[in-house]
């Protein structure tokens, strides 16, 4: 009952993290070997990778492919955005003490209500995770229910993303509009724009990216990650098993909501934006490509898939811009005829697993006796 | 004889449907079939294709809402408000004609996933099974002759192995009445008949429903048979009885 690999996948990718939760900031501050912008773009890859950990917990463990996580990592960025808008306090171009400049610029005269409190982090910082949690459950509570499934619950997953991304355009909104939010000045105290900070925001990044998978391995690995993958496997079996499968549905689909929108929350100030182009339909799908690429229904996959595509993004878009997407496409092609399992189904081969089979049962594992 | 006439017994039947019609686009599936389960009974459902044999099953555990008609588990649970999950906690399981069982799981996370008691999220994410029901389970897997493949996906079985390790889920999820749609489809006839076997012996501590077309395997059963026609009861009695019935025989001959 012991499987001998995946326990220690569930080491190897937390203490990896750990140690460059360490290492990085070392390289950074004392030796200055890594430059303050490599900090900062490695930061921006874990949290990409943390919205890919939540995107493969629905798509490869629950078979919900979700083309609207991006929403999630949006609110929850908004959410940092706003905390952070309100830390400038009089340091802006207006000088306005409580109005962020946009505010002002738009001849508003008070802070409308749904900003109220984001000054404060211990109410800010609740609302990285409420708040895309509470659209999560609203929305997968009516999608789950109604029993929508497979290619409509994409679609509609999209609106949703498409939705948001057209309020948030809007200047009415409250939310800067095209613009975003920008000109972040400190957090927490701290200055956005030392390197310390810097160093500090990548070491949170990458410990949270860590909790992040260890509370995912406990779920995949639970009996609940059992009946997760009997639903995606063979939903109405496991109905006439007794199970509601809307709940569990709804329990992984909000958890991951929460996680894209830690995600979010952590590559706001690493990034210094937030505006409304994050919402954009092509954010969730090139999410679903690096899960895809990595490996969905393997958490580490998720991982790997999010950093190594946007390894070769950064590489791609600095040396050969107008390659980038022709290369996204290229890989997302090959991978799917010649990898369907992913890079992780590529480092399997040597195991039992065939394609499409046990990668979930290997994972969501043994030992629950 | 649309209505079975039964006599009134003492105790609740486990399974009561009266006069359930069921439409799809105009097309009458079930049409005011009614059909009394007693308490333990062993009981064989036959009829041609498109008599209505699988939507009864989708009634009765709560896929398929009627348009008209009672259907009631042990007297008090009302199987037409219900759903699958509450049917299926309630005591209802029910074995598909194609076997189905999670592919990517192992033999025994099958049965972990079958085995009774509680399936909310909560008891699932925190709580893991006791010894005493993998003891269970061990025991079920010697019942359904699977002990070998214990640990393999179930992905990996043969077809006959398959609709095994799906009767051993319904074991383990201890329902009281269990359904069981062609169980020995695509079987061997040393295969068919363990299946006659252990179904009898299931049937020794819990009422039993199978819909089958092999006769062969009826016989083997020796229990009463139900004969669906067009979505109603067209004869009921034992296997000889209803095989010398003359509508019997100009429905399944006559054409």
């Amino acid at each position: 009952m012991i499987s001998s690999r995946m326990p220690f996948a569930s080491v190897v990718v937390p203490a990896v993290l750990i140690a460059i939760a360490i290492l990085v900031p070392i390289l950074h501050l004392s030796t200055g070997t890594l430059p303050t912008y490599a900090v900062s773009l490695f930061g921006k890859y874990l949290c990409y990778a943390m919205l890919a950990l939540a995107l493969d917990l629905v798509w490869g463990y629950c078979g919900i492919l979700s083309l609207g996580h991006a929403a999630f990592f949006s609110l929850g960025g908004y959410a940092m955005g706003m905390y952070l808008m309100r830390q400038i306090g009089s340091r802006g171009v207006y000088g306005d003490p409580i109005l962020p400049d946009f505010m002002v610029f738009l001849n508003w005269k008070e802070l409308p209500w749904y900003w109220w409190g984001m000054d404060h982090a211990w109410f800010a910082f609740p609302m990285i995770v409420l708040v895309p949690g509470a659209l999560a459950l609203v929305f997968g509570w009516l999608a789950f229910r109604s029993r929508v499934t497979g290619v409509y619950l994409s679609i509609i997953s999209q609106a949703m993303t498409f939705a948001l991304l057209l309020a948030f355009f809007r200047n009415d909104m409250g939310m800067g509009g095209n613009n975003g939010l920008t000109d972040f000045k400190e957090i927490l105290g701290f200055d956005t724009g030392a390197d310390a900070t810097r160093s500090a925001l990548f070491s949170v990044t990458a410990i949270t990216l860590a909790l992040a998978y260890l509370l995912c391995v406990f779920v995949t690995r639970s009996r609940a990650g059992l009946v997760i993958v009997a639903i995606r496997d063979a939903e109405s079996r496991a109905r006439f098993c007794g199970y509601r499968v809307e709940h569990y549905k709804l329990f992984v689909w909000t958890i991951s909501a929460m996680l894209a929108g830690i995600a979010g929350a952590l590559y706001v100030p690493q990034v210094g934006i937030i505006n409304p182009s994050e919402f954009g339909t092509g954010n969730s799908i090139e999410a679903v490509i690096w899960v895809a690429l990595g490996g969905r229904g393997t958490l580490w996959g998720a991982i790997v898939g999010a950093v190594g595509v946007n390894f070769v993004k950064s590489w791609l878009t600095n040396n050969f811009p107008e390659w980038w997407l022709f290369a996204l496409g290229l890989m997302f092609v090959l991978v799917t005829l010649f990898l369907p399992k992913g890079i992780a189904g590529l480092l399997r081969l040597g195991g039992i697993d065939a394609f499409n089979r046990k990668s979930a049962a290997a994972e969501a594992g043994e030992a629950r006796s | 004889m649309s209505a079975v006439s039964v006599d009134r017994p003492a105790r609740d039947p486990i399974l009561y449907l009266d006069g359930i019609s069921v439409t799809f686009d105009g097309f009458k599936a079930l049409n005011a079939l009614s059909l009394l389960l007693e308490p333990g009974e062993m009981r064989a459902i036959i009829g041609p294709n498109g008599a209505g044999k699988t939507t009864m099953m989708d009634v009765i555990t709560g896929k398929t809402r009627p348009q008209k008609g009672t259907a009631r588990f042990k007297g008090n649970l009302d199987l037409t408000r219900h759903d699958e999950a509450t049917i299926a906690r309630a005591g209802i399981g029910r074995k598909f004609q194609k076997p189905t069982v999670f592919e990517n799981h192992t033999v025994f996370d099958n049965l972990v996933l079958a085995i009774a008691g509680p399936r909310d999220v909560f008891s699932t994410l925190f709580r893991s099974i006791k010894p005493r029901q993998i003891e269970r389970i061990d025991a079920v897997l010697e019942t359904v002759r699977l002990t070998a493949a214990r640990d393999r996906p179930a992905g990996d079985l043969s077809h006959g192995q398959k609709q095994w390790l799906e009767i051993g889920m319904l074991l383990v999820q201890e329902p009281e009445l269990l359904l069981v749609d062609e169980p020995v489809a695509g079987m061997t006839d040393l295969e068919t008949e363990a299946t006659a076997d252990l179904l009898r012996e299931i049937n020794k501590t819990r009422s039993v429903m199978v819909v089958e077309h092999d006769m062969t395997f009826v016989r083997a059963l020796n229990v009463k048979v139900t004969v669906l026609h067009e979505g109603s009861v067209l004869a009921e009695g034992s296997l000889d009885q209803v095989q010398s019935n003359e509508r019997v025989i100009e429905v399944y001959l006559g054409r």
